[in-house]
């Protein structure tokens, strides 16, 4: 067994039964497994944006980046373009990455960058007490919409599946083997990764039975297939009532814009005298 | 002719922009030091477009509304700019477009279309048409014109000499310009000063959105990015843009970005961030008339207050408005160093006039400077990201780093970068915070802060910053007045402005807005302002128009 500490002395906050204990819980044991198996601890950073899930960097004992609402996404490409080595974990909330920041988790997707985000999607604004978000259903009951939201939901995996994303899952939180299995395929593919976390907030909107009862595992699906993965994305639309497939939707290898960025950059002979250079040529 | 100016304009996408560069550099060649100020509306095909080049004997960095030379494509050129012709003025143009007075002016009238169609060539050559009439109307050889447009044209260079050639062989000799006993120096706008700046104070990462009047420095750092090894990006917004940054910074690349007003708006909740998780950052601010849209193509000074105070919170910036692209390559190396040492936001505040102008670069005049390393880890003790110390600076370690867990934070957080809500911690982190403006504000001590020019026993004064620089210093040379020019803004170097005026017993604050920032900033440190001339219409001070404004405030 490995000396990995992953714990910190932190006071946990978040309430009782609350679905990130799950997320936090799957997250270390792949981290551990990781390390396990080779990777160095110093080599991961983990991302967080600002809400209940984000306090999640503060109760792992790895670098971490504790970033602002809905700014998860460009932090975290930051970081890997900076030294592509680094496996760089995001963790955000719905109203994180599919609301305030949603154009950032679309050119993420769309330039594939190695990245993977972990969306605790409670679809309910926890640390705010209670609005809606961009995957609440259509009449949710929050305190910004007593009498019902007036709009659909986005499905948040159709919108990264178009946007180019390379790897895109959903797990719930009362499923924390599933979720260590997705988490681990999510960090260790090459490419854009988004794991959809139904993350329960058990004080503002407790949906455990909810998913218990239309929730299952993907068998037989081909997650090298397009279609498939847009057929199946589509069973469920975060609205009206569906099964609610769980798993590894889409799954394809791609180049990705951390390895065309870096192609292109060759090194560089003395600054002062290039800069000289370049002066002297603009006589 | 030992102090000149000449005017070219035509419709936007006649090429004006790259004639205005092509003509500069002749005249630099023949040992004249040039400005070049560029007029362009926010628009691609249509609409006017012109630049001044001056060409003096001695170093300048203004223009004049006194035209010796005009170079005019078009009709709307000589009807624009009539007013500003000296009478004496030389006349090259378009003979097939442009009506001028005959008996009245001295010129040279070109057939371009005519040429045009002779030597099958595109609209857009019309520029190097008349370009080659020009030099030959100052009596410049063929062989040197020659040398700069191979220099300046990469596409379609035979044909383009050609037709240049046509303009030289049809034009007649006005005057002749004679070459100078100097060395030439070399011909650099703001933009590509800061950037070479950052450059030398190591910069690794550049990242943009493009916004006038900054996309110059977006353009310059990508075409150099393979020479210097830079990464530069241009991600989806100016939000995407600054937390990209900051990615980059907490894994200790040094990284700059730039925007404008606008752009920066939306970089202002990623500032205050790297004011509270003290992630080094430097932002090249170029200003241009606001609010909101306001003339994107043109220059102001109106937002010294909007960065001064932009980010929820209080935290320490360093901010630097250089005047001239010498002082642009110092600071903004100066800049990364401040903010690396520090660990702080640190603002270049520049503008269209001074980020877009030309001038000569002179290296020579340029103290030296080093890029400097931050505070290191010492690797000993356990790693905090914010361990308290007298001066509020924490020793750094970057990702990869064994042994050291790095955690940076936007909430509240204690020494080891963990969330707190403890009142006693937030007073001490945000004591520690404050604490490093002190010492940086000692540290710019040993830096000339504020700079004295003109005739320094005046006891008026001229008081301008930024861009006004080089305008505002030959106003006060002409009317044996002194001029004040502070460089540093954040933290305002008390002392040194106490020092640099005294015996001033009228100050005038000439600045590019409407409501007079600089001097509104001074009265925080109880300095006052006797007079204020102002100009927001977008268009720099011309050196003529500014000696009159500063006579009538006088008399």
């Amino acid at each position: 067994m490995n000396q990995l500490s992953l714990g910190t002395y932190a006071q946990n906050t978040w309430c009782p039964g609350c679905g990130n204990f799950a997320i936090l819980n799957a997250v270390k044991s792949v981290i551990t497994e990781l390390v396990n198996e080779g990777l160095t601890i110093e080599n991961i950073v983990i991302v967080s944006g600002i809400g209940c899930h984000a306090k999640i960097v503060d109760y792992i004992n790895a670098n971490s980046f504790y970033s602002i609402h809905g700014r998860v996404t460009p932090a975290a490409e930051g970081i890997k373009l900076a030294n592509p080595n680094i496996k760089v974990i995001g963790f955000a909330g719905d109203g994180d990455a599919y609301g305030e920041g949603l154009e950032h988790l679309i050119f993420a997707a769309k330039r594939n960058i190695d990245i993977t985000m972990i969306i605790h999607n409670n679809r309910v604004y926890g640390l705010t007490t209670g609005q809606y978000t961009p995957t609440s259903p259509l009449g949710f009951r929050g305190r910004s919409t007593p009498e019902g939201t007036k709009e659909l939901p986005i499905n948040p995996l159709g919108l990264m599946l178009a946007a180019g994303a390379t790897f895109i899952a959903r797990g719930t939180s009362h499923g924390i083997e599933l979720l260590k299995k997705l988490f681990r395929e999510a960090i260790l593919h090459k490419g854009f990764a988004l794991v959809d976390c139904l993350q329960v907030c058990v004080t503002y909107y407790n949906m455990y039975e909810y998913y218990d009862k239309r929730a299952y595992e993907l068998k037989g699906h081909n997650a090298q297939d397009f279609n498939q993965a847009l057929n199946k994305i589509r069973e469920w639309d975060y609205n009206a009532d569906a099964p609610i497939a769980l798993g590894t939707f889409y799954k394809k290898e791609l180049p990705t814009f951390t390895e065309r960025f870096y192609q292109e950059k060759t090194q560089t002979k003395d600054t002062d005298s290039k800069i000289k250079e370049l002066l002297e040529a603009s006589i | 002719m030992d102090d000149f100016s000449l005017l070219i304009g035509g419709k936007a996408g006649f090429g004006i922009d790259k004639s205005g560069a092509i003509i500069s550099r002749l005249l630099n060649q023949l040992g004249y030091r040039i400005y070049a100020y560029r007029d362009y509306p926010s628009l691609i095909r249509g609409g006017h477009t012109f630049s001044i080049i001056r060409a003096s004997k001695i170093r300048i960095a203004s223009h004049l509304n006194k035209i010796d030379f005009l170079l005019a494509l078009n009709q709307e050129t000589l009807d624009l700019h009539k007013s500003k012709l000296n009478k004496d003025c030389f006349f090259i143009y378009d003979s097939e477009q442009v009506k001028v007075n005959p008996a009245a002016t001295c010129g040279t009238g070109i057939a371009l279309g005519k040429i045009l169609k002779e030597e099958n060539a595109p609209e857009v050559m019309r520029n190097s048409c008349i370009i080659g009439a020009f030099a030959k109307g100052v009596g410049i050889r063929w062989e040197a014109l020659d040398v700069v447009l191979k220099k300046e044209i990469s596409k379609e260079l035979d044909l383009n000499l050609k037709v240049a050639r046509r303009g030289f062989d049809a034009a007649g000799e006005l005057t002749r310009l004679s070459q100078l006993e100097q060395k030439s120096l070399p011909l650099v706008s703001g933009n590509q000063a800061i950037g070479l700046g950052l450059i030398k104070g190591g910069l690794k990462a550049y990242i943009a959105y493009p916004m006038t009047p900054t996309s110059p420095l977006l353009h310059f750092l990508a075409e150099a990015a393979p020479d210097f090894g830079l990464k530069v990006i241009h991600p989806e917004s100016e939000i995407g843009v600054i937390l990209m940054a900051l990615g980059f910074s907490y894994m200790g690349e040094k990284v700059a970005v730039g925007t404008s007003g606008g752009g920066f708006c939306l970089m202002t909740e990623g500032l205050s961030f790297a004011g509270m998780a003290e992630l080094p950052i430097v932002i090249i601010m170029g200003q241009r008339p606001g609010p909101s849209t306001g003339l994107p193509t043109y220059s102001s000074q109106t937002d010294l207050h909007f960065v001064l105070n932009a980010g929820q919170g209080e935290f320490v910036r360093f901010m630097v408005a250089p005047g001239d692209p010498e002082e642009a390559y110092y600071w903004s190396a100066v800049a990364m160093n401040m903010a690396w040492k520090y660990q702080i936001p640190s603002f270049i505040l520049s503008d269209k006039n001074l980020g877009e102008g030309v001038f000569n670069f002179d290296s020579g005049s340029i103290k030296e400077i080093k890029e400097e390393a931050p505070l290191p880890w010492d690797r000993k003790s356990g790693y905090k990201r914010y361990q308290f110390t007298d001066n509020g600076v924490s020793p750094l370690a970057f990702v990869p780093e064994k042994g050291a867990i790095i955690k940076v934070n936007s909430y509240e957080h204690d020494e080891s970068g963990i969330t707190t809500e403890d009142p006693n911690l937030a007073t001490m982190m945000q004591d520690k915070r404050l604490a490093k403006g002190k010492y940086l504000a000692q540290e710019l001590e040993g830096f000339e802060t504020v700079k004295v020019y003109g005739n320094k026993g005046s006891p008026t004064a001229l008081l301008c910053w930024g861009s006004n620089k080089g305008t505002c210093i030959e106003a006060a040379q002409n009317l044996g007045l002194k001029a004040v020019h502070p460089l540093v803004l954040s933290p305002f170097p008390v002392k040194q402005f106490q020092d640099a005026i005294k015996g001033v017993k009228r100050l005038i604050c000439i600045e590019n807005n409407a409501s007079g920032q600089l001097a509104g900033l001074l009265k925080a440190y109880d300095f006052k302002v006797d007079d204020k001339i102002l100009k927001y219409d977008g268009r720099p001070f011309s050196l003529d128009e500014l000696e009159e404004k500063v006579k009538e405030k006088i008399k």
